[in-house]
């Protein structure tokens, strides 16, 4: 190609207004090994275009995600229904709630477990009253441990006495 | 529309949006989340899709748009500088070097570009569109775009020109 030629395409280049062969031409001309030296800085530029026009997008497109986000709508449709049976069923089979309701038998255990529990508690209060004694005992170790204190003051001024 | 029906609509110009969005937020992985987010939308709004004349200028529309709304949010504040390996046929490794070394220095060029240039070079450059099809995706007239592609085409060709001649001047 003659160098002149291409000197001009260059000028039309830089000032944009070359058509799109034209731009194909000068981009072979800069592909080739015969570069004239003083256009050399030109190549780079154009080997750059080219270059990144190989540039590839790799990713997959993602279409598929419609399909999961149905999946998840109807496993909280589950979950919600699961949940609201789990809060009907226990009232539905409603048991008798008062002691009336009961056979004469069944009140006559309760009455007797009712007694035997409260004898239970009964010892167990004795036991308890016979700790508040031991808190007593207690109380007066206290106010022994407090006199002894007084006794250790009492030293510490006869000491003190003693050094004047 | 079928999955198959938009694969094949979209294959043609994934790549370009890509590199149109890859061009604005340098970093890759920024990109390849742009160009996803972009083809969702698409493909979400599939049933109107027959009613755009131009599914590809329209498309392109919609990256710079994203692209450029992704540079101004905060979130975008932090992206990294990341250059793609470059694979080259020349024979010597200096050759090779030098090759890939001045190339990084145009990416690095075009990386300062005002984003309007850059649209365009990457637009008319690289992907070689036409000057009524990018005034119809940037919403520009042709003049505008020939006057801001000179201007870039310009600043691409000093900057490289200093540095080529660089220490010799």
């Amino acid at each position: 190609m003659v160098l002149n030629n291409i000197e001009e395409l260059l000028e039309k280049y830089d000032n944009a207004e070359t058509s799109l062969q034209e731009e194909v031409q000068l981009g072979a001309y800069f592909k080739s090994d015969n570069v004239a030296a003083h256009l050399e800085h030109y190549k780079p530029m154009f080997q750059y275009f080219s270059q990144s026009q190989k540039e590839q997008y790799t990713k997959d497109v993602p279409l598929n995600t419609k399909k999961t986000t149905r999946l998840y709508q109807w496993i909280s449709v589950a979950a919600v229904t699961v949940l609201m049976l789990g809060i009907a069923i226990p009232n539905w089979s409603s048991s008798p709630k008062t002691l009336a309701a009961y056979t004469p038998e069944e009140q006559q255990m309760y009455l007797e477990t009712k007694q035997a529990l409260a004898m239970l508690s009964n010892t167990f209060n004795d036991g308890a009253s016979s700790y508040s004694n031991l808190g007593l005992v207690s109380k007066n170790f206290n106010d022994g441990l407090e006199k002894a204190s007084h006794i250790t003051e009492f030293s510490e001024i006869t000491n003190n006495l003693l050094k004047n | 529309m079928k999955q198959a029906d938009f694969v094949s609509l979209v294959v043609p110009f994934k790549d370009k949006v890509f590199r149109l969005a890859k061009r604005l937020l340098v970093s890759r992985e920024e990109a390849e989340d742009a160009t996803q987010e972009i083809l969702l939308k698409l493909w979400k709004h599939k049933e109107k899709i027959g009613q755009y004349n131009n599914v590809e200028a329209f498309s392109m529309t919609m990256t710079k748009n994203f692209c450029l709304d992704r540079l101004k949010s905060k979130q975008a504040q932090n992206l990294k500088i990341v250059h793609s390996n470059y694979t080259d046929n020349n024979s010597s490794l200096q050759q090779q070097l030098e090759a890939r070394d001045s190339m990084d220095w145009v990416s690095k060029i075009m990386e300062d570009l005002p984003e309007q240039q850059k649209i365009i070079v990457q637009l008319r450059d690289i992907e070689h569109y036409d000057f009524t099809e990018i005034a119809k995706m940037l919403d520009m007239n042709e003049t505008a775009i020939r006057v801001s592609l000179s201007r870039a085409r310009k600043t691409i060709r000093e900057k490289l020109n200093n540095i080529h001649s660089y220490g010799i001047k």
